[in-house]
C-alpha cells in the first residue's frame, strides 16, 4: 500500500518524520541500554524487565518507548503517566518541579504487580512540561509475604508488599532521604536499591539530554507536529495491517489453571470483530474477579492485548497512534479488571500470557500466515527459599523456565523460548549451583512434548533438582497445567506442564498443579518440572512422513508416538517410514 | 627478543585476506619499500586456488618471501551455513540437550516464531554417568565403560570430531582428561576437544557452544591450510603461513587448527587491526571503525591504538563463542539494503537487502529493488559510467525509473529527493546504531574520529560524522585491503582471563600482581616459541569489575601489574562515573576478572607507498578526472572529481569533491577540508559538527 490517501494536517514532508521518528526512538533505546547496564538488580540488568519511554504532557499518550523494552511493558506506561497527569490536576498528587522525579508502584494506577516500580519524570522546554519520561525497572523485592513478590496464594494487595501512590522521591534532582527510607524499611535486600534507584534515575536524565538535542535541532515546533502526525501514520499503519483480516468476529478461549487459592479455571472468553479497518476486542464472558493474585488490572490487560499485536504485527512502531484502531472493551466485572485491593501477583507473568495466547487464538484463523499456535506461555516462576548451612545464610533462588512455542505456516516451533512477555535468558544449570545449595539431575529437551501438526510445536524443558543441605520451601506460579498450549487450524495441543515434587521418596504433585506456595524440603528431596510444549499448527496427518521420521530418530517423538499423533508408521528394525502402510493409515 | 623467522629478514611479507566476495593481497618489500596489491575473486570451494591466484596476480615469487599471513572465513563459512564436520558430543547424564535448548530465548523480541539448529544433531550427543559440583568435588564417578561405549557409537555413526563437556569441568576437569584418554585409545585422529580446555569458565552453553564449534571446523581448517601450505611450498615457498585470529594475533599454521574457533570472525578483526595500526601511525588513536560493504555495516572501537577486545561475541542467533575476539558489531545496513515506503507513508531504508546476488539495480544483474547504492548512483556520488557495461541498457534510466515508482510516486517527491531521502535515512539509523554501540562500551562518539573504509565507507563517511558530531574521518590509502593489510601489520598476541569474582577488600592483591607475572611470563614464552621477528613486547593489564550485586561488568584498564586494591577501587569508580554518571559510595565493589595480554609488536611496516609514488602528479588540478553534478544536502553541485593515484602528496582540497580510486569512492561535503598525510592517509575535517534537517523536500504528500 502506498502513502497516497495519506492525508497530512501539516506541512511536514516524510523525510523529516521518518528522521524525527528514527531520532525519538533513538532516545528510548538509549535509556533503555542506559537503565539495563547500571542496574543492580538481575531481572534488569540480565532480563531486561524494564522498559523506557516519552509520553505525551496533555494525556501521557505513548510517543515512542524503547524497542528493546519488555513486552508487556508494552502499553503500561502510557496508563500510569495518565494517571499521575489527572492525578496533579485533580491535587491528589502535587505538582511538580524542574528536576522531580515521581516513583509509582500502584497497579491500579495503570501498572502490573508492585514489583514493577515506575519513575516519571517531566520533560521541560522553555518552563513548560513537553512531555514525560518515564521508565519502569523490576525490583528483586517490594516487601509482603513471600521474598519476590510472587505470592500464589495472597488474597488482598497488601499481602504482596509495599504500594506506593505517586511521590516524587527525587526533589529538584535531590533524592527525598525519608521517603526513601520508608521504601527501604519495607523491602528485602534494601542495601543494594540505591544502585537501581540511581540507574532508573539516570536512565531518565540521559533520556532527556538526548531529547533536548533532538528539539534544538529540528526546533519544539516541528517536533511536536511530527509527533502528531507520527501518531496518525501509526494508526493508518495498524489499520492497513487490519485490513487484510476477512470481516466478521472470532472468538477465542483461553483458561488459567486457577487463582492459586481456589482450585478452578478462570477463563478468558475473546471475541474480537473486524469492522473496516478496525478491531474491537471483547472479553464479555470472561471470569469474574478471583480471591487470588490472577487478576489482571486494566493496564495490564490492554497491554497484553497491545503486546500480542505486536507479535503479530512487529513493523508497526509502539505508539499510542497503533493502538488507536485497536478498541478494547473495558472487561468491567471480570479478573481482566481488577479493582483494589485484589490481589495481582500473577497478572504481569501469567494473565498476561493467556489474554495474549486469546488473541492469538483468535487471530490465527483470519491471519494464518501471521499467527501461529499457542506457545508455552508460562514464565515458569519456581523459587525456592532457604537457610544454607554451609553458607550461614539464607537464599532465595528463581528458576524460570522456557517452552516450547507454537507451529506456524513457515516453522516448526522454537525449543525451550522465552515466555509471551518476556526477552530475558534463563540462567545457567552451573551459576545456579555455584550461588544455591542445589544439584540438578536433568535440564533436558521433554521429548513428546510439541503438539503434533503440519508444523509441530517446539518441544518444552524437563529438568530435576535436588536440595543439597539445609532446609528450603519452594513455591510455583507457572500456568498451563490444566490443558496445553492450544493447537491451532486442525493441530494438537502441546503438552501440559507439570511439577512432581519428591518428599522422602514420596512423590506429589501440588493441588493446583501449576501453583503452588511453601512447600517445605529437606536434603535428598526433589522438584522436577516438565514445562508445555507448543501447540501444533495444521493437520498433523499432512506432515511430510519424513520429517516425522527425523524426529522419532533424533528421539524427540517414539515410533508410537508418531503412529498415535500422525499416523506415520515406522518400521521398527530398518528405522524408515512405510509409505504404503503410511499411505493406508493417513487414509482411514 | 624472538629470533627473525627466515635467515634472511629483508624478504617479503605477504597479508592475504579471504573476504565473501573478493581476496585481497598485500605485499610489501621490506627494503624497496615497494607494495604490490591484487584483488581476486574468492573461490567459495576452496579458498586456496583465490589465494594463489592473488599471488600470480601479484607476480609474487614465493621464493623470495618471508612471511605469508593469511586471513581466511573458512571456519566463519562453515558455521553459519552449518556445513560442518560429523561431530559427536559426550555429556554429563541428563545433559544432553544443553546446546539445543540454549538458554531460553527467541530469535526477536517480537515475533513468535523462528529457528534454531543446534551445532551438534542431537542423535550425536550421548550422555555418560559422571558428575562434579560446583566446587569441583566429584560426587559420581565417571562410568569408563560408558565413555568408551560411547566413544565407538559416535565413531561408528560417522564422527570425525569428539566432544568431551562435562559440567563443571571449569572447576575440576578430572573426568574430561580421563574421558579424553579413553577416547584416544580408539579415536583415529587428534581431534578430540575437551570444554575446559578452550574456555575455563562457567555456563555451559556458552563453554559448550564454543568448544562443539571449534571441534566441528578444526578438520575443515586443519585440511584448508595443510593443502595450503603444500601448494605453497611447491612453489618454492619455505616459510611458515601464519593464520589470523579473532583477537587480532595470529597463529601458526601448524598450531591453528587445535583452537579453530579462534578464526572464526578473523576477517573483521583484521581491518580493524589495520585500522588501529594506520590511525596510531597517523597521531589518531581513538578510532570508531566502519566498514561498509554490500550487505552490512561493521563497527568496532579503537582506544589509544588498542582495539575493544570482548570474551562474549555471539556470532549469530544463540551462537556465542567465548573466547578474547575483537568486537565487531554488525550494525545492520549495506550498499544493498532495499528502501521502500510502508503503509504509513513512511520512508524505510532495510532491513531487507538486495545482497550480492541480485544486488543494487544499478549492478545490472537482475536486482528490481533500490537500493542505497542505487541512490548513490542516482545522487551523481558513484560514475554512472562505470555502471554502463556492454550488453546491458542504461542502468542510470532503469534505477530512475525503478525510484520514481516506488518511492517518488507514493510520497509524492520528486525522484531525486526520493534518492537524497534514501541516504538520508540510512545515515540516520547507521549513526544511531553506532552511537548505541559506543554507548554499550561507555565512550562518547564525538571523542573518537570515523576511520572508512570497505566499498561503501568512504562514501557515507562524512555524512555519519556530522549525524554523530565526530570531527575528523579517516580514510586509508586502500581502503578496500584494509582487511589484507591487517594481517601484515598484526602483532603477536595471546589473551589470558583469569576469574576472581571477590569482594576487592577480601582479595589478596599480592596473588592477583603474581597472577599478572604468571600469565606474562607464559605469553612471552609463546611468543618467543612462535619464531617471528618482533621489535618490542607490550603487556596489556585490565580488570573487569561491578558493584556487588550487579551482573555488568565494567574493564578498568590499569598501567601496571602491580596495583593496589586502592588504586583499583579508585579506576573503578571513576570509570563508573564517567559511564553511569552515578556515584556509589554505598556499595563495595566485586574484582571479578584479571586480564593479561602480551604483544608482540612486530616491525613498523612503512604504509607511505601504498600508493604508488610514480603515479603522482603535480598537482591537484592535473589529478582532476572528471568534473560532474552531484547531489548534497543543499542541492545540485559541479563537483570535481580526482583519481587518487593521480593527487599529489599532502594534497589539500575543499569540498565538494569526490576522490575515486580502484576500491572505492570518498565523498567530500561541501565545505569539509579534506588533506593527506605521510602515509596517504586523507583527513577530512568536517564543517559543522550538526546541522539542520535536510529542507523539507516538495512540501506534504496529498
Amino acid at each position: 500500500m502506498s502513502g497516497k490517501n495519506n492525508k497530512s494536517s501539516v506541512d511536514l514532508d516524510p523525510i523529516t518524520l521518518s528522521v524525527i521518528q528514527a531520532g525519538l526512538q533513538q532516545v528510548c533505546d538509549e535509556m533503555d541500554l542506559s537503565f539495563s547496564r547500571a542496574a543492580f538488580s538481575p531481572v534488569i540488568a540480565e532480563a531486561n524487565d524494564r522498559s523506557d519511554g516519552i509520553y505525551s504532557a496533555e494525556d501521557g499518550s505513548l510517543i515512542a518507548q524503547g524497542a528493546g523494552g519488555l513486552p508487556v511493558f508494552v502499553g503500561t506506561m502510557q496508563y500510569s503517566t495518565r494517571s499521575l497527569i489527572e492525578r496533579i490536576r485533580n491535587g491528589d498528587t502535587p505538582a511538580p518541579m524542574p528536576d522531580d522525579i515521581y516513583i509509582v508502584n500502584d497497579p491500579y494506577l495503570g501498572g502490573t504487580h508492585l514489583m514493577d516500580v515506575r519513575f516519571a519524570r517531566p520533560f521541560y522546554r522553555n518552563g513548560e512540561i513537553f512531555c514525560w519520561l518515564s521508565n519502569t525497572g523490576h525490583w528483586p523485592d517490594t516487601g509482603g509475604s513471600v521474598p519476590g513478590g510472587f505470592s500464589a496464594s495472597a488474597t488482598s494487595v497488601e499481602q504482596e508488599g509495599l504500594r506506593l501512590p505517586p511521590v516524587r522521591l527525587f526533589k529538584q534532582g535531590k533524592l527525598d532521604e525519608e521517603i526513601y527510607a520508608i521504601i527501604c524499611s519495607n523491602i528485602r535486600v534494601a542495601d543494594q536499591r540505591i544502585g537501581d534507584v540511581k540507574a532508573q534515575a539516570a536512565a531518565l536524565m540521559v533520556g532527556e539530554k538526548r531529547l533536548n538535542e533532538i528539539l534544538d535541532r529540528y526546533g519544539d515546533d516541528t517536533v511536536s507536529e511530527a509527533i502528531v502526525e507520527l501518531r496518525r501514520r501509526a494508526a493508518i499503519q495498524m489499520r492497513s495491517c487490519i485490513s487484510q483480516i476477512a470481516d466478521g468476529t472470532y472468538h477465542s478461549l483461553a483458561y488459567v489453571d486457577s487463582d492459586g487459592v481456589v482450585n478452578e479455571p478462570l477463563e478468558i472468553r475473546l471475541a474480537i470483530t473486524k469492522t473496516a479497518d478496525r478491531l474491537r476486542f471483547d472479553f464479555f464472558g470472561s471470569s469474574p474477579p478471583c480471591k487470588g493474585p490472577m487478576n489482571s488490572v486494566l493496564a495490564t490487560t490492554l497491554s497484553s492485548v497491545y503486546l500480542a499485536m505486536r507479535h503479530i504485527f512487529p513493523q508497526v512502531p509502539i505508539s499510542a497512534g497503533a493502538f488507536e484502531p485497536l478498541e478494547i472493551i473495558r472487561p468491567e466485572g471480570t479478573f481482566l479488571d481488577a479493582r483494589y485491593p485484589r490481589p495481582v501477583s500473577g497478572c504481569a507473568a501469567e494473565v498476561s500470557q493467556r489474554i495474549a495466547e486469546a488473541v492469538f487464538a483468535a487471530l490465527v484463523v483470519p491471519l494464518p500466515d501471521l499467527v501461529t499456535a499457542a506457545p508455552a506461555g508460562t514464565s515458569g516462576n519456581f523459587a525456592l527459599g532457604g537457610y544454607d548451612p554451609d553458607r550461614s545464610r539464607d537464599f532465595v533462588m528463581y528458576q524460570l523456565s522456557g517452552g516450547g512455542y507454537g507451529g506456524n505456516a513457515d516453522h516448526d516451533g522454537l525449543t525451550n523460548g522465552c515466555s509471551t512477555i518476556g526477552i530475558s535468558k534463563a540462567p545457567p544449570v552451573e551459576i545456579m549451583e555455584q550461588a544455591f545449595p542445589v544439584l540438578y539431575h536433568r535440564y533436558a529437551l521433554r521429548e513428546g512434548s510439541g503438539g503434533a501438526g503440519k508444523q509441530r510445536g517446539g518441544f518444552g524443558l524437563d529438568y530435576e533438582l535436588e536440595l543439597r543441605r539445609g532446609n528450603a520451601t519452594a513455591s510455583f506460579v507457572m500456568d498451563h497445567g490444566r490443558f496445553g498450549p492450544q493447537g491451532a487450524l486442525g493441530g494438537r495441543d502441546g503438552q501440559p506442564n507439570t511439577v512432581v515434587i519428591s518428599q522422602s521418596g514420596k512423590t506429589c504433585i501440588p493441588e493446583h498443579l501449576s501453583k503452588e506456595q511453601d512447600i517445605p524440603l529437606k536434603p535428598g528431596d526433589r522438584v522436577r518440572v516438565q514445562t508445555p510444549g507448543g501447540g501444533g499448527y495444521g493437520d498433523p496427518l499432512t506432515r511430510d512422513p519424513q520429517r516425522v521420521l527425523e524426529d522419532v530418530l533424533l528421539d524427540r517423538y517414539t515410533v508410537e508416538q508418531a503412529l498415535n499423533l500422525f499416523a506415520v508408521v515406522i518400521d521398527q528394525k530398518s528405522m524408515r517410514v512405510d509409505d504404503q502402510e503410511t499411505a493406508d493409515k493417513r487414509a482411514d | 627478543m624472538s629470533s627473525p623467522a627466515s635467515s634472511d629478514p629483508s624478504g617479503q611479507v605477504i597479508g592475504v585476506d579471504v573476504g565473501g566476495t573478493f581476496t585481497d593481497l598485500v605485499m610489501f618489500d621490506q627494503v624497496t619499500k615497494k607494495v604490490s596489491l591484487a584483488k581476486v575473486p574468492t573461490t567459495v570451494e576452496n579458498q586456496a586456488f583465490g589465494v594463489l591466484g592473488a599471488m600470480e596476480e601479484a607476480n609474487a615469487d614465493l621464493r623470495e618471501i618471508d612471511l605469508i599471513v593469511h586471513g581466511t572465513t573458512t571456519t566463519t563459512n562453515a558455521v553459519l551455513e552449518r556445513k560442518l564436520c560429523k561431530t559427536g558430543l559426550i555429556t554429563t547424564a541428563g545433559f544432553r540437550d544443553i546446546l539445543e535448548l540454549g538458554r531460553r530465548t527467541r530469535p526477536q523480541p517480537y515475533g513468535m516464531s523462528g529457528e534454531f539448529t543446534p551445532i551438534i544433531p542431537r542423535n550425536l550427543r550421548l550422555e555418560v554417568d559422571e558428575r562434579t559440583d560446583a566446587a569441583g568435588k566429584i560426587i559420581k564417578p565417571l562410568d569408563e565403560a560408558d565413555v568408551k561405549k560411547a566413544a565407538q557409537k559416535l565413531l561408528d555413526a560417522g564422527c570425525e570430531s569428539l566432544v568431551i563437556h562435562f559440567l563443571h569441568a571449569y572447576a575440576n576437569p578430572d573426568h574430561e582428561r580421563r574421558a579424553a584418554k579413553i577416547a584416544e585409545e580408539i579415536w583415529p585422529n587428534s581431534y578430540i576437544n575437551m570444554g575446559h580446555a578452550l574456555l575455563s569458565e562457567s555456563r555451559e552453553f556458552e563453554r559448550g557452544v564454543t568448544v562443539a564449534i571449534n571441534a566441528s571446523v578444526q578438520p575443515l581448517l586443519e585440511r584448508y591450510i595443510s593443502r595450503l601450505v603444500e601448494e605453497l611450498s611447491h612453489k618454492g615457498y619455505g616459510g611458515d603461513v601464519l593464520v589470523m585470529n579473532g583477537n587480532g594475533g595470529m597463529v601458526s599454521s601448524a598450531l591453528v587448527a587445535r583452537e579453530a574457533a579462534k578464526t572464526v570472525m578473523s576477517g573483521p578483526a583484521s581491518g580493524v587491526i589495520a585500522a588501529a595500526f594506520t590511525g596510531r601511525k597517523a597521531g589518531m588513536e581513538n578510532l570508531i571503525t566502519y566498514d561498509m560493504g554490500g550487505t552490512s555495516t561493521d563497527v568496532a572501537l579503537i582506544r589509544n591504538a588498542r582495539p575493544s577486545v570482548s570474551n562474549e561475541i555471539e556470532i549469530e542467533y544463540a551462537m556465542p563463542i567465548h573466547v578474547p575476539m575483537v568486537d565487531v558489531r554488525t550494525v545492520g545496513a549495506g550498499g544493498g539494503s532495499i528502501a521502500s515506503v510502508n503503509s504509513a507513508g513512511l520512508l524505510e531504508v532495510g532491513p531487507h537487502s538486495a545482497g550480492a546476488k541480485p544486488g543494487p539495480i544499478c549492478y545490472g544483474s537482475g536486482g528490481e529493488q533500490p537500493t542505497i547504492s542505487d541512490a548513490n548512483l542516482l545522487l551523481g556520488r558513484l560514475d554512472a559510467d562505470k555502471f554502463r557495461t556492454a550488453g546491458s541498457s542504461d542502468n542510470f534510466a532503469r534505477v530512475r525509473d525503478v525510484f520514481q515508482e516506488k518511492l517518488a510516486d507514493p510520497l509524492t517527491i520528486d525522484t531525486m529527493k526520493a534518492a537524497a531521502a534514501v541516504l538520508q535515512i540510512a545515515n540516520t539509523k547507521m549513526a544511531g546504531a553506532i552511537r548505541m554501540v559506543s554507548i554499550s562500551l561507555g565512550v562518547d562518539p564525538r571523542d573518537f574520529a570515523l576511520f572508512a573504509f570497505g566499498g561503501a565507507g568512504p562514501l557515507h563517511a562524512t555524512a555519519l560524522a556530522r549525524e554523530l558530531g565526530i570531527p575528523k574521518v579517516l580514510v586509508p590509502a586502500r581502503p578496500g585491503i584494509t582487511n589484507a593489510l591487517g594481517c601484515i601489520v598484526a602483532d603477536l598476541r595471546h589473551d589470558f582471563v583469569n576469574t576472581i569474582n571477590m569482594p576487592l577488600d577480601l582479595v589478596d592483591i599480592d596473588a592477583v600482581h603474581a597472577l599478572f607475572d604468571a600469565c606474562v611470563e607464559e605469553g612471552e614464552r609463546l611468543i618467543s616459541d612462535e619464531n617471528i621477528e618482533i621489535i618490542k613486547l607490550n603487556h596489556l593489564f585490565s580488570v573487569d569489575m561491578q558493584f556487588i550485586g550487579q551482573t555488568h561488568l565494567l574493564r578498568v584498564e590499569l598501567a601496571s601489574s602491580k596495583p593496589s586494591a586502592a588504586d583499583l577501587r579508585q579506576l573503578f569508580e571513576e570509570a563508573y562515573f564517567n559511564r553511569f554518571h552515578v556515584e556509589l559510595n554505598e556499595i563495595r565493589a566485586n574484582l571479578v576478572n584479571i586480564n593479561t595480554s602480551v604483544i608482540g609488536e612486530r616491525s613498523q611496516l612503512d604504509l607511505s607507498t601504498l600508493i604508488d609514488p610514480a603515479e603522482r602528479k603535480a598537482t591537484v588540478e592535473q589529478a582532476r578526472s572528471d568534473t560532474r553534478k552531484v547531489y548534497f544536502d543543499d542541492g545540485w553541485h559541479r563537483t570535481p572529481v580526482y583519481w587518487r593515484d593521480h593527487l599529489p602528496a599532502n594534497f589539500s582540497l575543499e569540498g565538494p569533491a569526490i576522490i575515486e580510486q580502484m576500491d572505492t569512492t570518498t565523498l567530500i561535503e561541501p565545505g569539509d577540508q579534506a588533506t593527506c598525510d605521510d602515509d596517504g592517509n586523507i583527513i577530512i575535517s568536517i564543517a559543522k559538527i550538526t546541522g539542520p534537517v535536510a529542507e523539507a523536500v516538495s512540501g506534504a504528500p496529498t
